[in-house]
């Protein structure tokens, strides 16, 4: 299990003053101190981690945001932020001595601007709700993670979420055109705006995925895209794991970019089927779904091509979307694939690493050696245009050790990951479930650089620390200017 | 004056600590081609990049890309062009704009975060940049990002890195996402537009599910300086396979209206041209500005700017978000029309950047948009903790930093 930092017991033993201070700038039900309603918050979609958080508090205005920051600074608090708890990797785990800051109530569309092509939402509006309001216009949100029904806005700029569009739309990184930050010292700061860039350094770039550990995000201004007049699915299964990797490297090659490539494996097709009926081919190793956008006469020809490429590629079976209703039926198996994996087993880990298409074939059958030596199932589910892996790892939190075999299990997976090429998150952020990895990816220099960034927004350490680093923050000894004693010379260096 | 060329990043990690300990600065260079861009720099010795190059891996399928800093990147473009790709954010050559010779190289395009005419629709370098090795204003050597397309492993320091200018580490080697070149394309024509119906036009072609890939319009005498006829120019791009193409752009001339085609290679020409800002280039005594607003707000911002100064001429990289400008030297004043642009930019957001002026103005004009304080403050502990000596490219960017 994964160690959180030591509670500070001076802020536990004022725990009666700080509730007090708090509710004086957060009226009524925006602070909560009781039991009952802080065990709501203790965990986000990693279940496995649970806190209690020390104090929650709900603003509602940014005025009430900047001066709880300002006062838990002032105070040297903790200060986890939160937005709909729907991360996957912990990143809004409380903190035993942490006020926990939820911004649920900042859930206002306040503008769709469609001369801009953008939306100004609040943090908390739901990913779902922002294409939702923007459809009227022919206009929608590019970016969107399984869970858009619930996740929201300020939670997807804090983990730079995907989906299974990103390999043509982009991350949400490459989709917010600009955020309003309030830093841990009760400063608003304006980053981006309606317009692309900015002046100086782009701290819209790394305040996305940034983790909540950067500033608190009260507004955003994402970029919104017309919504394409049209799409086809295809449904391609192939009797092996490399021909479907093959067809994805063709199809690439080919200079296709589909607006969703997704594939499956034969233990996550049976367990979609099972629940969904989506008519998923079962005598396959693996299915890839393929998904063509734009108009008619582009996804037409685009649709003959890979049916071509597919077929080239030894696949078995290719069926094209007929109507709108058979297209979503071929995702349905693939959006359930998770509920339906929880269907078949207990409780289940989802893991996130990203490998280069290449080893697909390869990393797959080493996760088959890795099932022997845990005695656990995986499935997988895969972004597979974008080499984005989504490992289930099969387990049953009731059995004694199972977790940590599980975990174990995903570790390897993710050290597998990094081996290849590839890296530890995808999609789903460091959080806590891969904070104690970050040495398998970065060396010290590599880590101090990240947190030389941290420090220039939060030199305390005081927003949501214990999370992506290893080692907290030291940001006196990374700030201090060392003296050099002997100098290097170049005395055969060439001179003008 | 020394010229420092490393040959690897321990060699550059040793030439900066080296500068450190002197308390001597770098002016980080490779090709040469920006040394007009920003502000002018006094340092006191040269960090020439230009041997850290070659490309390192390349893997088509995998639309990723490895190499070093130094690259030519027409030497990246030919290798691109050969696989049926591209750099999908269409880096411009802004060699003619700044007055300069020199040979753009890939390292030089992630550092400035340029961007082309599908800015819009694709993005700017920032957005292609996944990972790197570089040695910061310390002397450490360090990562960041990754070799795949997708990953949120850590912070994002390449955005940090794109835009930055040399100012808080030397790249040793970079790793970018390639796009397949499109199968094809046009750019349709429609002449004789003013701008404020151009700009709702182009609002219009781009807001339709046509995907318009690129838009610009220019008044008449840029029109002009670019070889059409005497008459304003509204233009829209599509790209994708033939049939595609052809659907759409009769749809788009059922919307607006028909005109003139550019077939494949004269639009590649054309947009280039919009990109190298040719519609204002070559004219003596001018001073060329890059306006970056909210889009709906540009035409209101450009009259605004012509009432106080009738000789400007502009035209607007539409899909690129920009507004061009450029001002006569001797009407702008010895602030070259910072004061102008940046109170008519003020009440609609977005920022200015004097992109083509002496260097003697360069130095006396803020080059790049004032951060407000709080932002400033930032920007300050950032460049405080990666390069704490201000060894790398001092006032590049900023004064005193």
């Amino acid at each position: 299990m994964i160690v959180m930092p030591p509670p500070d017991a001076a802020v536990l033993a004022r725990r009666g003053a700080i509730v007090a201070a708090l509710r004086g700038i957060v009226p009524g039900e925006g602070v909560i101190d009781a039991e009952i309603g802080r065990r709501a918050f203790e965990c986000d979609a990693l279940t496995a981690y649970r806190q209690l958080p020390m104090v929650v508090v709900l603003p509602q205005t940014k005025a009430q945001v900047v001066e709880v920051l300002r006062y838990c600074a002032a105070n040297k608090i903790k200060v986890v932020p939160r937005g709909a708890g729907t991360s996957l990797s912990g990143g809004a785990l409380p903190l035993e001595d942490a006020v926990l800051l939820g911004m649920s109530k900042f859930n206002r569309i306040v503008e769709i601007d469609a001369a801009n092509r953008c939306a100004v939402v609040q943090p908390g509006v739901t990913n779902l709700a922002v294409t939702q309001a923007a459809q009227p216009l022919g206009l929608y949100y590019a970016p969107d993670p399984s869970s858009q029904i619930a996740c929201t806005i300020g939670g997807n700029v804090a983990e730079n979420s995907g989906g299974v569009h990103c390999l043509k739309y982009g991350l949400t990184t490459n989709n917010v055109i600009g955020v309003e930050l309030v830093t841990m010292e009760g400063e608003i700061v304006q980053l981006g705006g309606k317009h692309f860039d900015t002046a100086g350094y782009d701290l819209l770039g790394v305040v996305v995925g940034s983790e909540g550990m950067l500033g608190v995000v009260t507004e955003v201004v994402v970029r919104l895209l017309p919504t394409p007049p049209g799409a086809r699915a295809l449904l391609v299964g192939f009797p092996g794991i490399e021909g479907a990797a093959d067809c994805v490297a063709a199809i690439i090659g080919a200079g296709i970019i589909p607006g969703g490539m997704e594939m499956m494996d034969r233990l996550a097709i049976q367990a979609a089927e099972d629940f969904v009926h989506a008519g998923y081919p079962l005598d396959v190793d693996a299915l890839l779904i393929v998904e063509l956008d734009g108009c008619e006469a582009e996804v037409n020809h685009l649709v003959a091509a890979v049916e071509e490429i597919a077929r080239k590629n030894g696949a078995t079976t290719c069926r094209v979307s007929q109507s709108e209703a058979e297209r979503l039926l071929f995702w349905a198996g693939r959006k359930a694939a998770f509920p339906a994996v929880g269907r078949i087993s207990p409780d289940y880990l989802c893991m996130d690493g990203t490998i280069p298409r290449k080893r697909i074939g390869e990393v797959l059958l080493r996760m088959k050696e890795m099932e022997k030596k845990f005695g656990l199932r995986c499935a997988n589910v895969f972004h597979a245009g974008d080499g984005n892996l989504h490992p289930l790892i099969l387990y049953d939190a009731n059995k004694p050790g199972e977790l940590d075999r599980a975990e174990g299990f995903g570790q390897d997976i993710l050290r597998l990951c990094v081996e290849v090429g590839g890296v530890l998150t995808g999609e789903h952020g460091v959080g806590v479930e891969k904070r104690d990895l970050m040495g398998a990816m970065f060396n010290e220099s590599d880590l101090n650089q990240q947190q030389r960034l941290k420090c220039a927004f939060d030199e305390d350490s005081l927003l949501n620390p214990g999370k992506v680093f290893p080692q907290l923050c030291r940001c006196a000894e990374l700030g201090r200017v060392h003296v050099h004693g002997g100098k290097l010379r170049f005395p055969d260096l060439p001179r003008f | 004056m020394t010229l420092l060329q490393p040959k690897d990043a321990a060699e550059a990690a040793e030439m900066i600590l080296w500068a450190g300990s002197e308390r001597a600065s770098l002016e980080i260079r490779a090709g040469g081609s920006k040394g007009g861009l920003g502000r002018p720099m006094r340092a006191d010795h040269v960090l020439d990049a230009s041997r850290l190059a070659g490309v390192v891996d390349y893997e088509p399928a995998e639309l990723v890309l490895t190499a070093r800093p130094g690259t030519p990147l027409k030497d990246i473009a030919a290798l691109l062009a050969a696989q049926g790709q591209m750099l999908s954010f269409e880096p411009p050559d802004w060699r003619e704009l700044l007055q300069g010779g020199g040979e753009p190289t890939l390292g030089g395009t992630l550092a400035c975060n340029l961007s082309g005419p599908r800015r819009l629709r694709a993005g700017a370098a920032r957005d292609f940049f996944l990972g790197f090795a570089g040695v910061n204003g310390r002397g450490e050597i360090f990562k960041a990002g990754g070799k795949v397309v997708k990953n949120v492993t850590g912070y994002d320091l390449c955005k940090l890195m794109a835009g930055s200018f040399g100012t808080l580490a030397l790249l040793t080697e970079v790793t970018i996402k390639v796009m397949p070149r499109p199968e094809n394309a046009c750019t349709l024509l429609l002449p004789g537009l003013a701008d404020e119906a151009a700009v709702g036009l182009m609002a219009g072609a781009l807001n339709s599910p046509h995907e318009v890939s690129a838009a610009a319009q220019l008044p008449a005498i840029p029109a002009r300086r670019l070889g059409f006829a005497d008459s304003a120019l509204t233009a829209l791009r599509l790209e994708g396979p033939a049939p595609s193409i052809a659907f759409r752009a009769e749809a788009l001339q059922l919307l607006f209206g028909s005109g003139p085609r550019l077939d494949a290679p004269e639009s590649e020409a054309f947009w280039r041209k919009i990109g190298e800002v040719a519609p204002l280039l070559s004219l003596p005594g001018r001073v060329v500005w890059r306006l970056c607003p909210p889009p709906s707000v540009a035409p209101k911002l450009v009259a605004a700017i012509l009432e106080k100064s009738p000789s400007a001429e502009h035209f607007y990289d539409w899909a690129g978000g920009l507004v061009w400008l450029s001002l006569d030297a001797a009407d702008a004043g010895p602030d070259a029309g910072a004061s102008l642009v940046r109170a008519a930019l003020k009440p609609f957001g977005g920022h200015a950047t004097l992109m083509a002026a002496s260097e003697e103005t360069r130095e006396k004009v803020a080059v790049f948009e004032p951060e407000p304080p709080a932002l400033a403050a930032l920007t300050r502990k950032i460049k405080q903790g990666f390069d704490p000596y201000g060894a790398l490219n001092p006032g590049r960017m900023r004064e005193g930093a």
